[in-house]
């Protein structure tokens, strides 16, 4: 599954970054492989997202989000 | 006397490096929370230990050196050119200790480039609160450098950067770790094609243009026996760099960092559960726009009224007191009003810079871009156009500065171009003063009518910027890579003497930029309507005197006939006569004009160019709006500024480009004058068009 299927509250790990369509800045500030994310809170028709990634708060496009591969953590 | 050091801080948006700035220099300036604030280029001196001095440069935050602005763009050009007078002999890489992972990948890329870095971990007075303990020493050692823990809030760790600064000799240039790793083959053939170049310099001079396209590649492509790779090969290298990177900083921080979760805690959750929800954030936003507009127009209007009134008597107790002749006239005429004209914008600047400040500083701004990224969006814009757009209703030109972190270029484009369409300060004045003329006193559901039309203006503006915003998203053919990436900073109280030092220096640079073009137009206006050539400009007195002989005129009637019939006849008057044919159709007449074709100089030179005319040849004490109000229509009678005219005057003020200083900042911004030159044309041209038909349907 992909970072934008994420429900709001649910928390993944990163797996994959490797589309170019996500742009370097984004791996930057710590969307790597083996990272925990957490989709904070959701805009209307969600999007953008507001993120937790590994303890940095950030808000990325949907349009980006789909090109990011996780897995989702059961608690 | 020993040399100065060249210090360069570096560091992410949101670390709190422009706060390590002022403290370092003393000259205080602005600590913005919303991601890319600083786009000016900041210097200061320090004086060190032992007289030595520091001159420090602050360079635009940037998350790494692969740069995908013009701002983070500062901070390469500056580090991979030696030769440039401000390199740096010491680099400051400024952190924050709740962020350090992120901020460490910037230091070890900083470190790669072999310049002796010191590190700073500011913020360090949340270390308990959140949790948070450092192995200093063990981390100096990992990452060759010295660690300063300051904490600029509390004031605290300063003088020992300040020694670390002193002593930047005694630092290590080696390198923290190995990047070249990812791709051993590569850069063995670039060190051989290469051999007395510092690697990570042509690493990084390669890979700039897959990024953003500035920096020149030729001189590498140029080596033929050196083969580089495919724009998508480059940017895999990139993101494998990056892992690398920061596979190095977590086993570093595994050992030099503890955060026990159990004592941290979290204000952020709580304020965002509400500040971005779905509902109350947009009303929470609503209501904040409406409480900025509202103390504009009401909480400045009672200085303004008093700035008015008091360069008013100010005029005239300079005429009683100095000697008669042309230079009291062009003080009391032309200088003191035309300064009333700019002080009289103080107060209203002063507060909505107030609340931008206040805004950036919280951290809620970011939380707006988030809010408004997908409405943004349909018209062409970003979220992160919506901070232009507000800082627009102070002044186009800063606006236009901080569109500099929007990502996609069409974006950035579009939002340059209707930003001059929102209701900037300079407008104000015309605003009010017309409105005040034309508009009844009554109330309506107990908001006055005044304030009712000031606030549709304010609309318009809004309105006109993102329907033309629309359209030129629907023309524009630019294909431009669109992604989003931005930081939600933790909330902050505001620090009121960082606000304070915002408000003081925007008034500031306003007042004294914009005030010489409108002094120095004041001035030449006083000078156009107070000489003219020919017979009936020199002999207005005999001319005038023969025209009303056989009336039986007062002395003080005579004087003014003579002094209208001067004015008519002089420079400004018969420039104002050769355009009245083209405004007449708008219900202006030659005065009008004039001021009109001075506003195009500057918009907030048109109250001050009405109340140089109207001054002229008066000598009774009168506040502006009064004699405005007095003014007839040589054409149709009755006042000059009735229902029909003003509004039509509001409308053209609403969309004409009269600005040269925006114009010039487009050039700059957009490295066209193309660009420029389509919004004069476009938005005046549409302007006189509103206008037009505004008063031909009302008059």
């Amino acid at each position: 599954m992909t970072l934008a299927d994420l429900k709001r509250g649910q928390q993944g790990i990163i797996t994959d970054v490797s589309s170019i369509h996500i742009p370097l800045k984004l791996l930057e500030m710590g969307c790597l492989p083996g990272n925990s994310v957490e989709l904070v809170q959701v805009a209307p028709f969600a999007d953008p997202m507001y993120l937790n990634i590994n303890g940095t708060h950030l808000a990325i496009r949907k349009e980006t989000a789909m090109h990011i591969l996780i897995e989702t953590v059961d608690e | 006397m020993s040399k100065q050091i060249n210090v360069a801080l570096i560091g992410n948006p949101n670390t709190g490096k422009t706060s390590v700035f002022n403290a370092l220099t003393g000259l205080n300036q602005k600590v913005g929370n919303y991601p890319g604030i600083t786009v000016e280029k900041k210097e200061g001196i320090c004086k060190l230990p032992r007289g030595v001095k520091a001159h420090i440069i602050d360079l635009p935050g940037t998350y790494s050196l692969n740069a995908s602005s013009l701002d983070e763009n500062v901070v390469i050009e500056l580090l991979l050119n030696k030769n440039d007078k401000d390199f740096p002999d010491v680099a400051v890489v400024v952190s924050d200790v709740e962020n350090l992972k992120r901020n460490l990948l910037l230091f070890t890329q900083i470190k790669d480039l072999e310049i002796p870095t010191i590190l700073v971990i500011n913020m360090s007075d949340r270390m308990a609160y959140k949790g948070i303990s450092l192995d200093i020493d063990y981390l100096e050692q990992q990452l060759e450098t010295k660690i300063a823990l300051i904490s600029t809030r509390k004031n605290k760790g300063i003088s020992e950067l300040k020694e670390l600064i002193t002593n930047f000799k005694e630092l290590s240039t080696r390198p923290c770790m190995n990047a070249s790793s990812i791709d051993d083959d590569y850069f063995n053939n670039l060190r051989k094609a290469f051999p007395n170049q510092l690697l990570y310099k042509l690493w990084l001079v390669i890979t700039q243009d897959v990024n953003f396209g500035k920096t020149d590649r030729k001189s590498i492509d140029a080596v033929s026996d050196f083969k580089t790779k495919s724009k998508a090969d480059l940017k895999r290298l990139q993101q494998k760099e990056t892992i690398k990177r920061y596979q190095f900083i977590n086993d570093t921080l595994k050992k030099g960092q503890t955060i026990d979760l159990a004592t941290a805690k979290d204000l952020r959750i709580k304020l965002d559960r509400i500040l971005t929800h779905k509902v109350w954030g947009y009303l929470i936003f609503g209501v904040i726009l409406l409480t900025i507009f509202q103390a504009i127009y009401d909480w400045s209007s009672v200085p303004m009224d008093f700035i008015d009134s008091t360069f008013a008597s100010f005029s005239e107790w300079t005429k009683s007191v100095l000697p008669e002749g042309a230079f009291t006239n062009l003080i009391a005429e032309g200088i003191i009003p035309g300064l009333g004209g700019i002080v009289i914008f103080i107060p209203q600047i002063a507060f909505l810079f107030l609340f931008i400040s206040i805004l950036e500083e919280s951290g809620y701004m970011s939380r707006v871009v988030f809010l408004m990224d997908r409405i943004m969006r349909r018209f062409g814009l970003s979220g992160k156009s919506v901070v232009p757009l507000i800082s627009g209703t102070a002044c186009a030109i800063p606006a236009i500065m901080a569109t500099r972190n929007i990502e996609s270029w069409k974006e950035r484009l579009i939002t340059i171009l209707v930003t001059p369409f929102t209701t900037c300060s300079a407008r104000l004045p015309v605003y009010l003063i017309i409105i005040a003329l034309v508009i009844p006193e009554g109330r309506f559901f107990g908001l006055s009518y005044q304030a009712l039309t000031l606030m549709l203006l304010y609309l318009i503006g809004f309105g006109a910027a993102v329907g033309s915003a629309w359209i030129l998203h629907k023309i524009l053919k630019i294909r431009s890579k669109t992604f989003f990436v931005v930081e939600m900073p933790n909330y902050k109280l505001p620090l009121l003497k960082n606000v304070a030092l915002t408000v003081l220096e925007k008034t500031k640079a306003f007042v004294f930029g914009a005030g010489k073009i409108i002094l120095a137009i004041s001035i030449v206006l006083w000078f156009l309507a107070s000489y003219g050539p020919g017979e009936s400009f020199n002999n207005a007195e005999t001319i005038v005197t023969e025209q009303y002989a056989s009336e039986n005129l007062s002395e003080e009637e005579l004087q003014q006939k003579i002094a209208s019939h001067k004015l008519e006849h002089s420079f400004i008057g018969i420039a104002g006569h050769a355009i009245e044919p083209v405004i007449r159709p708008l219900g202006y007449d030659w005065k009008i004009g004039i001021a009109i074709v001075s506003s195009f100089a500057a918009r907030e030179v048109f109250v001050g160019t009405l109340a140089t005319i109207y001054s002229v040849g008066s000598d009774e004490e009168e506040t502006i709006k009064n004699r405005m109000a007095g003014e007839v229509n040589p054409i149709l009678g009755g006042p000059l500024f009735n229902f029909a005219s003003g509004i039509s005057l509001l409308l053209f003020y609403a969309f004409a480009m009269q600005c040269m200083s925006t114009l010039a900042i487009v050039k700059r911004e957009t490295n066209s004058w193309k660009w420029p030159m389509y919004q004069l044309v476009i938005m005046s041209g549409f302007a006189y068009i509103v206008a037009l038909i505004a008063f031909q349907i009302l008059k």
